[in-house]
Order: C-alpha cells, then sequence, then structure tokens
C-alpha cells in the first residue's frame, strides 16, 4: 500500500539535497573496492613472481585492450535492456574477413571489411530485436553459433597470417608518443564512449529505452531505433576488437574472441552495468575489464590450473551478478 | 503567458470512434477554455480511455474534427499531439524510475549545448524553478524517481506535463493509487494549474474529487455523451443517475 510520506521530507526546505552519505550509492564503487583488493592481494602474494613489474603490468593493459572495447558496446546494449551474446563470434568473422582483405587488397580494404562485418551483424541482429520483436538473448544466441560456424568455414580453420606492417602497428605492436598503440585505442575509446553514454541525447535515451520502454516511447523517443543503433555499435566495437587482435597477434584465427563473452559481461556487470537496463557505466566496465585482466595473469602467476582458474573467475562473476541484481531489488 | 482569453483551447465536435462494427464513441462535442478544470466521468467502459487516446493523438476519430485554438488539426501520433501544446499524465506515469527527476521532466527533449551534449545545468534549474511553483516536495532535482513516494510522482509527472503543455493537459486518473494524503496533495497542484492558462481534462472515478476540482462535468454512458454539467450547479445525485442511467 502506498502510504504518505510527505512527513518524511522537511516541509520548510523542499529543495534541500540528501546528505553525501545517503547519495553515495556503495554498490557504485563495489568495482573500485574490488580491484584494489585483487591488485593488492596479488601485489603481497606474488612480490616475487614478478606481478609488480612494469613490464607484466603493461601486459595486462594490452592483453585486454580488445576486451575493454568490446566492454564499451554492451554497456550500451544493456543499459537499453537488450543483450549480445554474438560478440564473440564477430571477434572472429571480423579479423579473419580483415585478415583476407589485407592480404589481397591492402589494409585500407581490410579495416573497412572487417569493421563493415560487424556492423553488418550488428545490423541482422538489431533488425530481428527492434523491428522483428524478437528477444536478443534468443537472437544473439543463434547468431552467435551461426557465425562462429562462418568464421570456421571461411578460411576452413587455418590460421590467416596478417603481415601489413603498417596495420599490425597501427593495431597491435606500435606505439605513439612512446604509449603502445593498444593503450590509444582503449583511451580513445573509454573517453567517446563516456561522452556519448553520459553526456549525449543518445546515451539519455538508452538508458530511457533500457529503464521503461513505454515512458521512452510515449516521450518520443524511437525506441526501435535505439535498440537497433546499440545492437550495430555492439557489433561495430566487436569488429574493432577483432582487429586489434589480429594486429597484436600478426594472424586471425576462428579461435579469436571465442572465451571473450563471458570474460565481457563479468567486466560489465562489475562495473555497476545492471543486466535489466537503465543503468551503467562505461569507466566502470574498462575497471572491471582491467580487473578480469589482473584476474587472469595473477592466477596463472600463482600457478593455478586452467580448471581452478575456471573456478575462480566464475566465483567471482557470481559474486558480481549477486551484488549487481541486490541493487536492482533494493 | 498570455492573458486570460475566451477562446476555447480545445474544440471537440461529433467526434465518433468505431472500431469495425463496434462504435465506442459518437456525436461527442466539447470545448475546454483555459484555465477551465473540465471533468470527464462515466463508467469502466463508457469510452473515457478511447476519448483520451483521441485527443492525445493515439487513436484518430473516425469523423469529426478536433479544433486547437481556432486551428483544425488531424493528429496522427502522439508527438503531434505534444506539438500542438498536449500533454496526457497517464495512469502509469510513465516515468523512468532508475533515473533522476530532471532527466524524465526533459524526457526525449532533452536540452543541449553547442557541443550536442546534454545541457544539465539548465535542465536542473528549469526542474527546480518548476517543482517549487507547483510546491511538489522533492528532495531534489537530482533524486532518482524510484527513491519517490507515489504522490511524489504523480507529482513529477504533472509537473512534466505543466513544463511542456501549452494548451491542454489531459489526467487519466492522477489519484488512482495514492493514499489520502498524496490524494491531497496532487488535487492542490492539479487546482494551481488554473492559474497557468491551460485546460485540463481529468478523468476520476471519485465524485468527491470531481466536485472539489472541476468547473464542469461531462458524463459519457456506452460512448454516448449524456450531459455536460456546470459544477456548481449540479449534484452528485444527477451525475450519479446521468453516469448509470438510473433514476
Amino acid at each position: 500500500m502506498s502510504q504518505p510520506k510527505q512527513a518524511a521530507t522537511p516541509l520548510s526546505t523542499p529543495m534541500e539535497r540528501p546528505s553525501l552519505l545517503k547519495r553515495i550509492n556503495l554498490q557504485q564503487y563495489v568495482v573500485y573496492l574490488g580491484f584494489l583488493a585483487i591488485f593488492l592481494f596479488f601485489a603481497i602474494v606474488l612480490r616475487d613472481s614478478g606481478f609488480l613489474t612494469v613490464r607484466n603490468l603493461s601486459n595486462i593493459v594490452l592483453q585486454t585492450a580488445p576486451a575493454t572495447i568490446m566492454a564499451i558496446g554492451l554497456v550500451f546494449v544493456l543499459s537499453a535492456g537488450e543483450i549480445d551474446l554474438s560478440i564473440g563470434s564477430i571477434v572472429a568473422v571480423s579479423a579473419l574477413a580483415a585478415a583476407v582483405t589485407i592480404n589481397a587488397y591492402g589494409m585500407v580494404a581490410g579495416i573497412a571489411v572487417g569493421l563493415g562485418a560487424g556492423l553488418a551483424i550488428g545490423l541482422v541482429n538489431g533488425v530481428l530485436v527492434a523491428y522483428v520483436r524478437l528477444p536478443s538473448f534468443l537472437v544473439t544466441l543463434a547468431t552467435m553459433g551461426l557465425f562462429a560456424g562462418v568464421a570456421r568455414s571461411l578460411t576452413d580453420l587455418r590460421s590467416i597470417p596478417v603481415t601489413d606492417s603498417t596495420f599490425t602497428g597501427f593495431f597491435g605492436s606500435g606505439a605513439l608518443l612512446g604509449i603502445p598503440s593498444l593503450v590509444w585505442w582503449t583511451v580513445i575509446a573509454i573517453l567517446i564512449g563516456h561522452i556519448v553514454y553520459r553526456e549525449t541525447r543518445f546515451g539519455a535515451h538508452v538508458l530511457a529505452t533500457g529503464d521503461n520502454n513505454r515512458a521512452a516511447s510515449v516521450s518520443g523517443i524511437s525506441v526501435p531505433r535505439i535498440r537497433l543503433a546499440v545492437m550495430m555499435l555492439s557489433g561495430g566495437l566487436a569488429a574493432l576488437a577483432g582487429l586489434l587482435y589480429a594486429g597484436r597477434l600478426q594472424a586471425a584465427k576462428y579461435t579469436l574472441g571465442e572465451t571473450d563473452l563471458m570474460t565481457v559481461i563479468a567486466a560489465v556487470i562489475v562495473g555497476g552495468t545492471l543486466l535489466n537496463g537503465g543503468k551503467g557505466s562505461v569507466v566502470g566496465a574498462l575497471v572491471g575489464s582491467l580487473m578480469m585482466g589482473m584476474l587472469n595473469n595473477g592466477l596463472i602467476l600463482m600457478g593455478l590450473s586452467v580448471s581452478d582458474q575456471m573456478i575462480v573467475r566464475g566465483l567471482i562473476i557470481l559474486a558480481a551478478v549477486a551484488v549487481s541484481l541486490r541493487e536492482k531489488a533494493r | 503567458m498570455q492573458t486570460s482569453s475566451s477562446e476555447p483551447v480545445l474544440v471537440l465536435k461529433d467526434i465518433r470512434k468505431s472500431f469495425g462494427a463496434v462504435t465506442a464513441i459518437e456525436n461527442f462535442s466539447l470545448d475546454i477554455r483555459p484555465g477551465e478544470i473540465v471533468a470527464l466521468v462515466g463508467d469502466n467502459g463508457a469510452g473515457k480511455s478511447t476519448l483520451i487516446k483521441i485527443i492525445s493523438g493515439v487513436y484518430a476519430p473516425s469523423s469529426g474534427s478536433i479544433t486547437i485554438e481556432g486551428e483544425t488539426v488531424s493528429m496522427a501520433s502522439a508527438s503531434m499531439a505534444r506539438a500542438h501544446g498536449i500533454e496526457v499524465v497517464y495512469q502509469d506515469l510513465a516515468l523512468a524510475d532508475q533515473q533522476p527527476v530532471y532527466m524524465n521532466m526533459f524526457l526525449g527533449r532533452e536540452p543541449v549545448n553547442r557541443f550536442g551534449l546534454l545541457d544539465r545545468r539548465t535542465m536542473i534549474a528549469e526542474t527546480e524553478k518548476l517543482v517549487k511553483e507547483l510546491d511538489v516536495r522533492i528532495p531534489s532535482a537530482h533524486a532518482t524517481i524510484r527513491d519517490l513516494s507515489g504522490g511524489q510522482r504523480q507529482g513529477v509527472a504533472i509537473a512534466r506535463a505543466t513544463r511542456w503543455a501549452s494548451k491542454l493537459i489531459l489526467l487519466d486518473e492522477p489519484t488512482a493509487a495514492l493514499g489520502v494524503a498524496e490524494t491531497a496533495k496532487v488535487e492542490a497542484i492539479v487546482q494551481s494549474l488554473k492559474s497557468r492558462n491551460i485546460g485540463v481534462l481529468i478523468i476520476s472515478h471519485s465524485l468527491d474529487q470531481v466536485f472539489k476540482l472541476s468547473d464542469r462535468i461531462c458524463v459519457l454512458r456506452r460512448g454516448k455523451q449524456i450531459g455536460l454539467r456546470n459544477t456548481a450547479e449540479t449534484n452528485k445525485n444527477e451525475i450519479v443517475s446521468m453516469i448509470t442511467g438510473l433514476n
């Protein structure tokens, strides 16, 4: 039952903001605290195993770059109340399409084809979700399998080398002003993603759509167009992640991105984005992604077996989802 | 803000709406003047919601005309009704729960600065000014909708409609889900709309509320307009018998 709550707000100062303590939302900072805790844990436990070396730490950043880029797209998708399970398959298809095209027609054509492939898959996902009105979970579950198959058949399971040194420098091993290109990509993508998400009408409409699509709709927001846009954005960013993999590894293979889906979802959720839409954070996703990368790196240095690593990662994801859903039900 | 004029903000003339063989509304005529509150009453299924949807552009009438401040319009969508200065406060409020009050106030119509970025300062300032004027007691423009009480939410929804409506606000059962004290608060806000020179059409099941707020009462029964009375010149018994068709 609704109860009169007038008494809860002081009548004399109706415009007063709630106290700072009340406005700080603990869940918002869980990712930073978690990041710090895991970092300190490894720094102490692995102090003799080289965890704290500049080389190792920068390696973590370089390795997480593709996942971070994908995570930005997923923040938009989840915020709009949808999900994209096909990002891993898009990475593989885009990287392979780019690699084949680079070897035949050069770098520019390769980049265009790689990104175009991701946007095209995003378009397929988006049209099915926004206009055919199928649930994104089922659509992208299907396209995930479909395009994993396409990636396998594209080059008959073969790995395609990428020898164009301009491409591998630009997307992988190069550096500008002493800073590795993968770091540049991460910083620029996070910066643009954050501004678009927080400071533009598009970002506001994505949040409104995921929060209450009827409210968005009667307010004049084109909900189908927002749904299409986030699916294409996700596809485009997954394709960029594919190019970064191809650049760093100087090769493309159908296995690229295969295991990224879980990592990216975990990074985004840990970073404070709600699974059910309406709320999220691009910067949180970056920290979440770095946290997952650090976890991988630390667990390997600790000498854990692959199966133990999977168990620990699973537990962390479980904890993150628990915090996320508790917040929603508050 | 214009001075009080007697020209109606909205004139409905011989509105008819049928869905296939079913006639939902027939021969409905009504005019609403600025600063006037008209109540629309009738039993469930009398056609009140259909009428609201026609005025808010969701349905096109099968025949008849809609005139807004002297201009005959045909509205094919809710956005066209909004462009004509008509705002609806829906029963389920249509607020985005996890967004702050000021974002809801500007939902779909957010102002941007010259760089194309959201102009939060303007949104917050306008929101604070408006909730103060309407005496909607919320903690702040930054408050998240879901942290507000039902009455506060309804206050925000009405404030939003007030921000954008230049001609007419449609209120669809604005207090149906509220407690006693919150209902009184929302009624006070609705009352204060009269001074803003816009027309208000309110649907309500509470005759007490109708008599408290309205200047005129329009009764619908089974899609037919039974009558239109000046609130001061009628009583509950007459309205009840008009609604039910019993004497």
